[in-house]
């Protein structure tokens, strides 16, 4: 019971962070690769406010996520536009966005090393709370409440808003997105500015649980890229099936055997995922 | 030119390169090992990632496999290290045959997101094998090899890496491959088996980092499995092969030189900056030399001829 509790908590943080990407390279058709560290500057942003100001990270939420949101935005227009404009083919973006996102992770990492090269450690929220007979940190289950609150918002406002269905347009095909009159470079650019902006709040939520350093988003970009394979690309219900498998074996593997394996249970769901449903979890027909 | 002139050619500078260690030891000799380690590591990884457009990042889990079991080899099962060099490279190319069925069947991203987190994988894998079933003690590699014997090794490798690549240019299964790197589909349409050679590829590559982590591990004498996986390497592999070009064989050369220099220089001066000149040399090549220097020099030449 434990181990399915907490495997959950941990899972609802990972589906924000999936429900980014997703977002990201579903929509906007761009592997972010930087994903991660977009996560980690949140987690440091939540981490300093604490440190320095005694700010409440439920506080710096407000604060990173309009910030994620503009710098994101700036990052599509400025680096990534260019490139979807250059690239000839669907399979040459694919390679200078891979290069370019490389690119950015590691100059962040190098940004945020030279701001903080220790861990993010800080303490919120650390006192147990007792949920249906076992006990939990109180922060793990405030994260994973808020991440399924944002997450529950995004949902609705993708499924039932005209805006959200303009995202999914686009994430479906942005040919014929541009016929029914959406502007697909606007949309593209905000749901890529969206993605960032859900990513950091995740960063946030995740540092008030686990201990972060400047170098740790590649995990986190790894876990996220297997968690929206397997939840199928552009397929939001399926990412969060998919962070809950993931959080829960993660967990499992972790607590039963040994928590050095827990990358190595991200990779053998990632094997089966690729041998066995490469199209995704709900995904029909092939990839 | 005609070809007994350039095949001189060739010849003299492979022999000028051969005596660098009757010249130097010390400082420069060490800079050029290193130099020779990536321009075989880059070269191989051009010959796959170069026409198929993948971009692989296992070099280090490759070049980790090839180290790491002749560490084990030799502290843990007595083994001679000529023996584990000769096995490594068969383990890590039946891995990268088992990945390679996995997952270059499907489309390039998958591919790639497998290899990014691959080397960090194994080294937790192996961290945790090595604790909990051979014991954490240290692993030794204890050998009478000099720097310069290293050198040489790695210049064979260097050599037999460019032999391969000069051959494939000429053979069915290199044509096969330019064709797949154009269009998938028609390399498809017209009869090729597009998986079958992606894998076959990805496997000498696989062979060839693991052959040259075999032959580097000496120069460690000590080896823990977190600084032979190392992911760093990977992307170093990368942005050299890049940054030379990976149209042509020699290409990944032009990019290793500099490179390696630069590398030298940041990592001793500045070694707090090394993360964020990888990031700065990824965004150069993206945005000013997406073709590498050989591309530049390509385009240089077009232009000078009326």
């Amino acid at each position: 019971m434990d181990v399915v509790i907490s495997g959950l908590l941990l899972g609802g943080a990972y589906a924000l962070v999936a429900m980014g990407l997703n977002l990201q390279y579903g929509v906007a058709r761009i592997m972010n690769l930087a994903n991660g560290e977009i996560l980690i500057l949140g987690g440091l942003a939540a981490f300093w406010a604490f440190v320095s100001f005694g700010l409440s990270p439920l506080l710096t939420l407000v604060i990173v996520a309009p910030l994620a949101f503009i710098g994101s935005w700036a990052m599509y227009r400025l680096l990534l536009r260019p490139l979807v404009r250059r690239a000839k083919t669907r399979g040459q973006l694919e390679v200078d966005s891979i290069l370019a996102t490389f690119g950015i992770s590691f100059f962040l990492v190098g940004v945020m090393v030279s701001l903080r090269a220790e861990y993010f450690t800080y303490s919120f929220l650390a006192t147990p709370v007792h949920l249906l007979g076992t006990t939990v940190a109180a922060n793990r289950l405030v994260a994973a409440l808020i991440a399924a609150a944002i997450g529950g918002a995004l949902y609705f406002w993708l499924n039932r808003s005209r805006p959200g269905m303009a995202v999914r347009a686009v994430a479906v095909s942005p040919e014929a997105a541009g016929l029914v009159g959406i502007n697909v470079d606007r949309v593209s650019a905000f749901a890529f500015a969206l993605g960032g902006a859900v990513t950091a709040l995740g960063g946030c939520l995740i540092s008030t649980f686990v201990t972060l350093d400047a170098s740790s988003g590649v995990i986190f970009t790894m876990k996220a890229l297997i968690i929206v394979i397997m939840g199928g690309v552009g397929d939001i219900r399926g990412a969060i099936i998919a962070a809950l498998i993931l959080g829960l074996v993660e967990t499992a593997v972790a607590s039963i055997i040994d928590p050095g394996l827990t990358l190595v249970a991200a990779y053998a769901i990632f094997l089966a995922v690729l041998l066995f449903r490469p199209q995704g979890l709900f995904g029909q027909g092939s990839a | 030119m005609p070809d007994i002139l350039r095949g001189g050619a060739v010849l003299l500078a492979v022999l000028a390169v051969a005596a660098l260690p009757l010249l130097t030891d010390g400082y420069w000799l060490s800079i050029a090992v290193t130099i020779m380690m990536y321009t075989a590591l880059s070269t191989s990884w051009a010959l796959f990632s170069g026409p198929t457009h993948y971009i692989a990042l296992s070099t280090g889990a490759f070049y980790g496999i090839g180290g790491y079991l002749v560490a084990t080899g030799m502290s843990d099962f007595g083994t001679s290290f000529w023996s584990m060099m000769a096995i490594a490279p068969f383990v890590a190319a039946l891995l990268a045959g088992a990945i390679g069925i996995a997952t270059l069947r499907l489309s390039g991203v998958y591919f790639v997101i497998f290899t990014l987190g691959l080397a960090e994988m194994i080294r937790n894998l192996v961290s945790w094998v090595q604790n909990n079933f051979l014991g954490s003690k240290g692993l030794y590699v204890l050998t009478e090899l000099e720097e310069r014997h290293i050198y040489w090794m790695l210049l064979v490798v260097t050599l037999a890496v460019f032999l391969f690549g000069w051959r494939l240019g000429r053979s069915r299964m290199g044509f096969a491959l330019r064709i797949l790197g154009n269009d998938e589909e028609v390399a498809r349409h017209v009869g090729i088996d597009t998986a079958r050679t992606k894998v076959l590829l990805f496997m000498t590559t696989g062979f060839f980092a693991a052959l040259v982590g075999a032959i580097v591990a000496p120069r460690y004498y000590y080896i823990e499995p977190n600084v032979v996986f190392s992911p760093e390497l990977s992307f170093l592999v990368v942005i050299m092969a890049l940054l030379g070009g990976t149209r042509r064989l020699y290409g990944p050369l032009l990019g290793v030189i500099p490179f390696t220099l630069l590398w030298e220089v940041v990592s001793a001066s500045f070694p707090s900056a090394t993360t964020m000149v990888l990031g700065l040399a990824f965004l150069l090549i993206v945005y000013l030399i997406p073709d590498g220097v050989t591309g530049l020099i390509g385009k240089l030449r077009k232009r000078s001829v009326p």
